[in-house]
This record gives structure tokens, sequence and C-alpha cells, in this order.
């Protein structure tokens, strides 16, 4: 054996004993390493969260360029202000009416993706051990900022009809009495992600009740609100409620998420706060992609574009259900009236996390339902993402995911079930 | 200067590490001035090597493409010169029980196993065949797939309770599961390189993870394990281990380059676990950092080995 020239000690992270406690929350996972395959054409994937850009009209966005280009190629090539773009803050505020939400331009800020909104406001509220109540499930993006944030997440009863307000109350309570600062509720009213769940009319308004009473600033997150497929949902929480609420929204959904525009409409003293957040952060957002949306709603039939969203998307959920019916008829599962997700609940002691290598050999993705649990909630359960693969892809990616389901019942059977 | 093709990602449970061990080898090719290209295992892979006959292939192919044999017996049929064992060495090394008990053979400690395909246990009646391997082995237990790698689904199990999750835990990779005995002591990695001149056996890397086990986060998370190069053993245990490496090297008829994991116990013996023909070579992995330990760079250290299976 050859001598060494010198003995080494390593960690590989020289900077270990530096970090943030917080930074303890970031971590890679085997999860993360599994959902590598994701990029490979023969993996149907029903993991990611992914419109189908495939059906945005390319001509509209080339018309935007070309506009944009001759009209106001140096202001978009240039740095803007933090709070975004008037002109566009405008056109959004058309946008937000469709929901029913009336908002000054003065109180509406641009953000990289409403993520971006989440960020600032989690950084804004949030000190280690402060309540957020959410949906049970709720959106994985989240629940990640909040954990980052060092918050205590608590997850309130949601069924087919949403959060549910008696839940919500009891929560809250709850932890007012073991003496914490129960700060925001966060939630996700129209087409949930995870769940696919719409809020009902009736419980918005009970939930804006239980939260004015007890000072909990309620989040409203509205990626999905347009993509209904038959009917409207009910209106937004901030329509109801201006002072109690603010409104995300995103063109993520209804055009582009790799333009990574978002926006947020906040009471004014939190608007103030987010501009100076937004500078201190990032200096101002992206203006081309800023000017890029504003032309794309200038000169284009947008509204007819989001309708053949819908179309397509409804089109993809029929699939779903359809595939679910034939393959997995005894999954549990919702039945979303818009949006991109379906919620799976599969029988008692399948651990949708654990069964991922079985999917990785079957060519599917999906997300185990324990990513949208900040408490280890959501091992049986599995977030179905069907608007980006095809019609036919969505029903091979089901009918693969039922081989991997039962690969599964085969060795719990075999094994007893679990610890 | 060679042209070398690497191959690296795949559709495998380890494909997240074979991409990091691919762009890390090609830099180091790079830096040494070959010509480099990374490619995906992919329908038109075949087409693309027949146009392209590069001088070398280097796989970092990780799972059962790029181990089990198969990738190598491609390769050979298209005479293209690869890095790495051909597909008899790759067979044996791949299949963990099978090199047991070839290394046992010669003599190697390596802890008393058993493997057992999914129906042993469907038709005997799981819960008897546990119970009876708990007895005749005794707990702590590691159970693992049979063939796979980077330690996915492998668990330790000091218990009758654990032991049916670590069994399913396991099944989800492979339909075979080895299941052996915990061995203490310290747990090494001895790569082991050859030019063409005869095995040598690089200095034993020791594995201290925080948590106790080398799971895949302690593997390929920066700051959770701490590594000592060279172990902190006895010269003559130390010795002891190359000497078990470059048995292991030469009885499963390994080439160009191999890392063997093993436990050298408390009183100075090495017990075989695996060993592996296309060990990781991510920023955390073990065979780079016994490469830099002998005092090479990983640009001479890779750039030899692409030429010496030029040679071959």
């Amino acid at each position: 054996m050859t001598n060494t020239r010198t003995g080494s000690v390593t960690n590989f992270d020289a900077w270990k004993h530096a970090y943030a406690a917080r930074a303890a929350n970031l971590s890679v996972s085997e999860v993360r390493a599994l959902f590598s395959v994701v990029s490979r054409p023969e993996v149907v994937s029903l993991a990611g969260g992914m419109p189908d850009v495939s059906a945005l009209n390319e001509k509209l966005i080339e018309d935007a360029f070309k506009s944009l280009m001759a009209n106001r190629r140096n202001y978009a090539l240039q740095y803007g202000g933090g709070q975004g773009d008037l002109r566009l803050r405008e056109q959004i505020q058309e946008i937000m009416a469709l929901d029913g939400v009336q908002g000054s331009v003065e109180d509406l800020m641009i953000t990289t993706g409403s993520q971006h909104a989440l960020e600032l406001l989690a950084d804004l509220f949030l000190d280690q051990g402060d309540v957020v109540l959410v949906e049970a499930p709720s959106y994985v993006g989240a629940v990640g900022i909040f954990r980052h944030k060092e918050a205590h997440i608590e997850h309130v009863f949601t069924d087919d009809e949403g959060i549910s307000p008696e839940a919500l109350a009891e929560a809250a309570d709850r932890m007012i009495q073991q003496g914490r600062k129960v700060k925001l509720l966060y939630l996700v009213p129209n087409f949930a992600n995870p769940s696919g769940v719409t809020l009902t009319a009736e419980r918005r308004v009970k939930v804006l009740e239980v939260c004015r009473e007890r000072g909990i600033l309620v989040i409203e997150d509205n990626p999905y609100g347009l993509l209904y497929f038959d009917k409207q949902p009910p209106k937004a929480l901030r329509s109801i409620d201006d002072e109690g609420v603010v409104y995300l929204g995103s063109f993520s959904k209804i055009l582009s998420p790799g333009l990574r525009v978002g926006y947020v409409l906040a009471p004014p003293a939190i608007r103030e706060k987010l501009v100076l957040a937004n500078e201190s952060a990032i200096l101002s957002p992206a203006t081309f992609a800023q000017m890029l949306i504003s032309e794309y709603l200038s000169i284009t039939d947008w509204q007819g574009q989001i309708q053949t969203y819908r179309d397509l998307y409804k089109t993809k959920r029929d699939a779903a259900l359809e595939a679910l019916q034939q393959y997995l008829p005894r999954v549990k599962t919702t039945r979303p009236e818009g949006g991109f997700f379906l919620w799976l609940t599969l029988p008692e002691g399948v651990n949708s996390k654990e069964m991922l290598p079985l999917a990785v050999n079957e060519l599917v993705a999906y997300t185990p339902g324990t990513a949208f649990y900040g408490d280890g909630r959501g091992a049986n359960n599995i977030r179905v993402c069907y608007s980006h693969p095809t019609a036919d892809n969505v029903k091979v990616g089901i009918k693969r995911l039922s081989n991997v389901v039962n690969l599964q019942l085969d060795l719990l059977d075999t094994f007893g079930g679990k610890e | 200067m060679p042209s070398v093709l690497i191959l690296a990602g795949g559709i495998s449970h380890e494909r997240d590490v074979s991409l990091k061990s691919g762009r890390r080898v090609a830099d180091a090719l790079i830096d040494a001035g070959a010509s480099v290209e990374i490619r995906e295992p992919d329908s038109e892979l075949i087409g693309h090597l027949m146009a392209a006959r590069p001088d070398v292939v280097w796989s970092t192919l990780h799972g059962s493409v790029g181990e089990d044999g198969s990738l190598q017996d491609l390769l050979k049929l298209a005479h293209i010169p690869f890095v790495g064992s051909d597909s008899d060495g790759a067979r044996l090394a791949w299949n963990k029980p099978a090199a047991k008990v070839i290394l046992r053979r010669h003599g190697v400690q390596t802890p008393e196993s058993i493997t057992l395909p999914k129906s042993t246990f469907r038709e005997l009646n799981a819960e008897s065949v546990l119970a009876l391997i708990a007895t005749e082995l005794s707990f702590p237990l590691i159970v693992k797939p049979a063939k796979s790698g980077s330690a996915q689904g492998v668990s330790k199990v000091e218990n009758a309770q654990q032991f049916a999750k670590a069994m399913v835990d396991a099944f989800v990779y492979c339909d075979q599961v080895l299941i052996e005995r915990f061995i203490a002591g310290t747990e090494l990695a001895v790569s082991v390189v050859d030019l063409g001149f005869g095995p040598r056996a690089l200095p034993a890397v020791e594995i201290e993870p925080i948590s106790g086990q080398f799971g895949y986060q302690e593997r390929y998370v920066p700051g959770e394990t701490t590594y000592y190069v060279p172990a902190r053993l006895r010269p003559s245990e130390l010795e002891r281990a190359a000497e078990v490496a470059l048995l292991a090297h030469n009885a499963l008829r390994l080439r160009h380059l191999s890392r063997v994991d093993m436990i050298v116990d408390a009183e100075g013996t090495p017990w075989f676990l695996e060993a592996n023909v296309t060990p990781g070579m991510t920023e955390t992995s073990l065979f780079p950092q016994s490469i830099v330990a002998e005092g090479e760079s990983l640009a001479e250290a890779y750039l030899s080995i692409a030429q010496a299976a030029l040679r071959s």
C-alpha cells in the first residue's frame, strides 16, 4: 500500500459551525433524489404542479415580445421600481376583478412569483415559534417557508368543503391558551394545492369571522381561481374583507411559470413594509418579464387563452378520474372542479413515500402526501397532478401507479403491515 | 489526449448520484486536457456510440444498467474500450451475496447472512421466517437490497418490531434481500486502482457518520459525516484491510478501479461487506478522497485510468 503524504479529516463542509440555526431546516433528501428520474421522457410525471405550456398559443407570446421590443425595449431592459410596473398593476386590477377583488394599484406589488410574496410575508410576520394555521393538507411550498422561519405549523381539519371554521376556531383558541402567538392563516381557497378542494362561500364568511375575532391575518393564495371547469368558484375572501386579508395572485398558471411573476394585494401598512422588503431582497422584480406580460395582456386574447387552459385541464381531470375508477377503484379521491390536483387516500398502512422506489421502477412519479404536512401526517396520501402530461399519459401514469400500489399492498400483506 | 464519453444519469434510484459523479469525472478529465462528452443512456445512445466512436467510455451509471454487466457486454460487442470491470466482474460484484460467497472461499471474513426472495416470505409465512432468522443470526442485523447501492433501502434492525418494516423498505428496491449480522467496528472504504500493472490499494477512508449510520443523507450531504484519511487504525490493521481490498478486486476479477467496503472489528479483523465496480465520484464520495490522500490530483488520476482503459 502506498504511504499517504499527510492524514486528513474532513466533513466536506468547513462552515458547518457558522450556519444560522434555521439552516438546519434546509436539507436534501432521498425523495428529492428519486424525483431526479422525472426528467426522463419514459417517466410519466404526476408529481410537479406544472401547467401545460405547450397549450399556450405561441403566436400570442411572439406578438407580445415583438410589440415589447418595438415599443418599450429600453424600459424593459432597465431596472424598475420595487413595487413593480404601474401599467401591469393596473392590468392586474382587471384580472383580480374576475374573482370579485377590488384593490388600488397603490396596494398592489409585483413579486417574483407568488412564492416570493409568501416568503416576504413570512419574514415580515413570523418569529420563531409563532403559529401559522394552514389547511390539512397544505401547499408544500408554504409549509417549507413556514418551517424555514421556525414557525409552528398547525394543520386545521379540512374536508370536501374546505377548511372547517369550527376546527379553525378550536385550533386557534387552543394555541392561544398554550401561550402561543397565532399570527397567520394561510389558505388556497380555490382548487387547493394539493387537495383540489374549494372552500364554500358560507365557510369563507365564517373563516373570516374567526380570524377577525382573534386578530389573525389571512393570506389568501389564489393561483388557480380562474382555471375553473364549469362553474366559477365563490368570490375571493379579499372581496369580503379588505383589511384582514392579504391576497396573492400569479401568472404562473394562467400564462407561464417561466416568467416568474406574481403579485400581492395588501392593506396599505403591510404593503408599505412589503415594498421595502422587496427592494431590500431583490431591488425590483424582473422588468422584462413584467413588460412582456403587460404587452401580452394589452394586445392578445388572454381570456381566450385561459378558456383554452380550462378546457384542456378539464379533459385531463376527466381522464384521471376515469383511470382511477378503472385501475384503483377502491382508492378514495377528491373531485376538483378546477385547477391541477387530485388528492388520493390509499389503504391504511400504505406509505406513499416509502413506495417511491417502486414508482421509479414502474416509470411513474407522484408526490407523497407527507410533503404537504408539517407534522408527519399524509403517509397514505398521494397528490396526483394531471395538468402536465397528455390525457393519454395521465391514464398510463395512473395505470402504472396502480401497479405500484398493488406491489406495496402485496409487500404489506406478506409482512403483516408495518411497525 | 483521449476523447472520453461519460455515461451518467439513467433511470434508476441512483440517477441523481450518477449525474453528480459524471459531472465530477468530466471536470477532472477536462482539467487534464481530455475531450469529454457527457451523455444519458437513451434510445439513441448506441447509434451515437457507433457514429462518434469515442476513444473510451467511462460509465458512472449506478443501478442495474450500469453495474450488472449488461452495458459492459454491449460495449465489448461494439469494440469500444471502457473504464471499469468487464461484464463478469460487474455481475459478481453487483450481486452482493455472490461476492460474499467468493470472498469467504478466499478466506476473508464476511458477516454471516442469508439472502431471500420475496416469494419465500409469501409462501412460508413471513413471521416464521423472520423469527428463525432473528434466532439464528441474532440482532442487531443489517437488512439491504441484494442488488442496489448508495445505501438506499438499507436498515439496521435492533429488534423484532423493526424487522418487518426493514424488509418492506429493502424489497421496494430489489426482489431479493440480504440480511446479515451486524459487525461493530470501524467502517472503512478501500479504493483500488489498476492501471494495467497490478492493482494498488489507496489509503483507507474511515467513515464516522454523525447519526451513527452511513445512510443516504450521510453519504451525500456535506457536513453529515466525518472522514479520516488514512483511517485511524494501527498500521498492521490498515495493511490487512488493503490486502482484503486487493484480494476482493482480484477474486471478483475487477478492472481499473473499484471500492471495497468493510468493517474492522475491535480485534482488528476486516469483514468484507461489498465491492463496487462503479464507485461514487461525487464531491463527498470515497474514491476521490483516496486519490487526493495519495497525493495525486483527480485530473492526473482519472486521465491515467482512462488511458489504462484505452490500452486494455
